[in-house]
């Protein structure tokens, strides 16, 4: 990823401390004092927020180092790495990774297409567009298991769900969509619920546009196509960008579409699952935390490139400003 | 504006996986009760809500004893109780664990045994506490460590209106051949009424409850007696065969994804004919705001080898070995498992919400009979019926019917379930599934033979 603003000098108030500690300057004492001021309100907070937050994930890594059978509990033994290297090695771990990069490339493409073709449509002026924006994001405001819960049974359901419904009533065949099509079904659904939230951002990078520019363009005899693949698109390359990455640390961990929809049956079993099965039905403590923290570490990967493009937003923000 | 570097930012992010990894690694320690009060940690069904309720007035009234209640779905449950009894932490009391539990949960010294307490309580009445209940509850020591709260069976429900319409009848007690011609003839009976219903839905709770008790009716088991897996055995193969193919051929549309409550909306949307499931679904069947009140019929579970066939499943109260107040525990628990309360119930909240299925005098009350009148004969004969320690046609080495009584299971259980599934869903044929399944039950079985 190139930055090309990360160059243009930075006005505003002074940056924290972080990136000053390494200036040296002859009134270190006094700067301390005043930085120290600066930062005491925020200790505990900080504090507050190492102690639920960190010492958790610190305890996840102890457990993954263990064999611990919840219903074994006097077998309790440290194993070192034994449990990462199972977790590498079984089967059923290892498809459900492929199954999570599956369904979260294959969410997130389809989100990000029919997100922008909706922020695209949402952009033009036209009667009632508060009205449909506000029905656009509906889905995204819904609670996942009760989404999950409404595809399954009263869009999903072959016996009385609104799809094969309107089949029927078109004399079109009944298929049995969830057996059908496991991951697709999954997919779809989640697809819905992702969609509004992709064209969220899109729609906020759309609306931010320099029109003269696009003024310009019109003058010098650009036809709307142009407009959009020379003006629009490398405009909107960050957003797009930013709700990928936001959305695929978010589907990554999505849970309650499998949990409800398949039950982990039929090859849909993510890892976010798969650890739950872990866990709650072989109740193997050590290997669930192993997986966790692969999960956590790979989420760590995704989210270093989302922070990246999120402050260089920001800068850009601020050396427009 | 000014400059974010927003490294802190992962944090949260972070946390946010790790504490929902850690959610239930929670609550670790805590004090217990002490003086005139317990800690009781139950699962949130209706049966238990309503205790909740009626425990201040009447419990706490007559006794001085106050009850702290922590009430969780079934996953949290069973991963919280057996997080604070493996500790010995004896932050709860008393808990609501199953007969799947009890047996592993006595072996490892987490119980405290409740025979002299039983022994001594003439008021109680362990006698009206129905035998297989008392057998399910009983560890391999032949010591009892819980009490029953309520218990249930399996048994096929059918729709009495369409049969009679199809000039169909249903035999008092049916064997599976007979059901499967009846599911070919009843199926489209009605417009979109399918033959049967059946659970097609991974999960050791849900599948395998029913499919194992149809193994062993049709003369397979999970293990011998010397921990050998027998799933590709002719016994396990033929049955599991036959529920696939009944499913596929005149069971509900979505099988795979159907479990015990998607049966009951087909049952109850008369979208199904029949039904093979817990005894308790009759309850919300004859619920006053049911659709088909009244036109279910209830007969025995179906059987091929076996006398009978009716699973055995029982939500029960034990004491953790650890419990600071054993007396004031045990008083509850026979408050909660008594006649008694049953009555209170039923006259508070209706007589079809008594937690019924644990004592014969239930089945006497002639005020429960009347609530209950078309199932409640056939529940009791069902429970009565069933033989935890021998429920097929060759020894077993774990004690229960629908399940092997050994903590493994419920991982084993979910896993074949998932295979057998996908069978239902025509993913793969039911002999690779079986294969597939032989082989993770060897695994297990492995580990028991080397004891």
């Amino acid at each position: 990823m190139s930055n090309p603003t990360t160059a243009a000098p930075v006005r505003g108030p002074r940056p924290p401390a972080a990136a000053t500690a390494t200036r040296r300057s002859p009134e270190i004492p006094r700067n301390r004092a005043r930085e120290w001021a600066t930062r005491a309100p925020l200790m505990p907070a900080l504090i507050f927020l190492i102690v639920v937050t960190q010492l958790p994930f610190a305890a996840t890594l102890v457990i993954s180092f263990f064999d611990w059978n919840a219903f074994r509990p006097e077998r309790r033994e440290f194993t070192g790495l034994d449990n990462y290297r199972t977790v590498a090695s079984d089967e059923g771990l290892r498809e459900s990774i492929l199954t999570t990069v599956l369904l979260t490339a294959t969410v997130v493409i389809v989100s990000v297409v029919l997100g922008l073709l909706l922020a695209l449509l949402l952009d033009r002026r036209f009667r009632g567009r508060g009205l449909v924006r506000t029905m656009l994001i509906a889905p995204f405001l819904l609670v996942p298991v009760a989404s999950a819960l409404l595809w399954k049974h009263a869009l999903y359901n072959p016996e009385y769900g609104l799809f094969n419904g309107v089949l029927t009533w078109l004399g079109g065949p009944q298929p049995d969509w969830i057996s059908d099509m496991p991951l697709l079904a999954v997919e779809m659904s989640l697809v819905w619920q992702w969609t509004p939230f992709m064209m969220l951002i899109l729609l906020a990078g759309l609306q931010s546009r320099p029109l003269d520019m696009i003024e310009a363009a019109r003058l010098d005899g650009a036809g709307n196509w142009q407009i959009f693949r020379y003006l629009t698109l490398p405009h909107l390359r960050r957003y797009l960008e930013l709700g990928t990455l936001l959305g695929s640390i978010y589907i990554v961990q999505n849970f309650d579409a499998v949990f409800t929809l398949t039950r982990g049956g039929l090859d849909t079993a993510n890892l976010p699952y798969t650890i739950y099965e872990t866990f709650y039905n072989a109740h193997e403590y050590g290997l669930a935390s192993a997986a966790g923290v692969l999960v956590v570490i790979g989420t760590i990967v995704i989210a270093t490139f989302a922070l990246r493009v999120v402050s260089s937003l920001f800068r850009e923000e601020v050396s427009r400003a | 504006m000014p400059v974010l570097t927003l490294r802190a930012a992962r944090i949260p992010l972070v946390a946010l996986t790790a504490g929902a990894l850690l959610a239930g690694c929670a609550g670790m320690g805590g004090g217990g009760s002490g003086g005139k009060t317990i800690n009781v940690l139950m699962v949130n069904n209706p049966q238990m809500m309503d205790l909740q309720k009626l425990t201040a007035k009447h419990f706490t009234k007559e006794t001085g004893i106050r009850v702290n209640f922590t009430v969780l779905p079934e996953n949290d449950v069973r991963d919280k109780i057996s997080q604070d009894f493996a500790n010995q932490a004896g932050q709860y009391d008393v808990a609501t664990i199953s007969n799947f539990e009890v047996p592993f949960y006595a072996r490892n010294d987490w119980l405290l045994p409740l025979d002299d307490r039983v022994a001594k309580d003439r008021a109680f009445d362990q006698k009206d506490i129905l035998p297989p209940m008392r057998q399910s509850l009983t560890a391999d020591d032949g010591r009892l460590y819980a009490q029953p709260f309520y218990g249930e069976s399996s048994f096929l429900m059918y729709r009495k209106d369409v049969f009679a319409e199809k000039h169909l009848t249903m035999p008092e007690r049916p064997t599976w051949q007979q059901v499967a011609d009846l599911a070919a003839k009843a199926d489209g009976a009605r417009n979109g009424m399918k033959g049967i219903c059946l659970r097609g839905l991974p999960g050791w709770g849900e599948l395998m409850a029913p499919l194992t008790t149809v193994a062993n009716t049709f003369g397979g088991t999970w293990f011998s007696k010397d921990w050998k897996a027998q799933l590709t055995s002719p016994g396990f193969a033929k049955a599991t065969k036959f529920y696939v193919d009944l499913v596929r051929k005149h069971g509900e549309a979505g099988a795979a994804q159907s479990g015990f409550a998607e049966c009951l909306n087909n049952l109850t949307q008369g979208k199904s004919a029949m039904w093979y499931d817990a005894t308790s679904a009759a309850g919300s069947l004859e619920a006053a705001d049911s659709p088909v009140k009244g036109k279910i019929g209830y007969v025995q579970a179906p059987v091929v080898k076996t006398k009978s066939s009716g699973w055995l499943y029982t939500w029960a109260w034990g004491i953790q070995k650890a419990t600071r107040t054993p007396d004031n525990a045990w008083k509850f628990v026979r408050w909660a498992s008594s006649k008694k309360y049953e009555t209170l119930v039923g006259k508070t909240f209706g007589w079809a919400n008594v937690p019924a299925g644990k004592r014969a005098s239930t089945y006497a009350d002639p005020d429960y009979r009347k609530a209950a009148g078309t199932f409640s004969e056939v529940t009791r004969k069902a429970i009565t019926s069933a033989r935890p320690r021998d429920p097929g046609v060759q020894q077993r080495p774990t004690i229960g019917i629908q399940f092997v009584d050994i903590p493994e299971f419920s991982d084993l259980g979910t896993k074949v379930a998932q295979e057998i599934s996908a069978a239902i869903a025509g993913k793969q044929s039911v002999d690779e599934a079986l294969k597939k399944s032989q082989k993770l039950a060897e695994r297990v079985g492995e580990e028991y033979r080397d004891e």
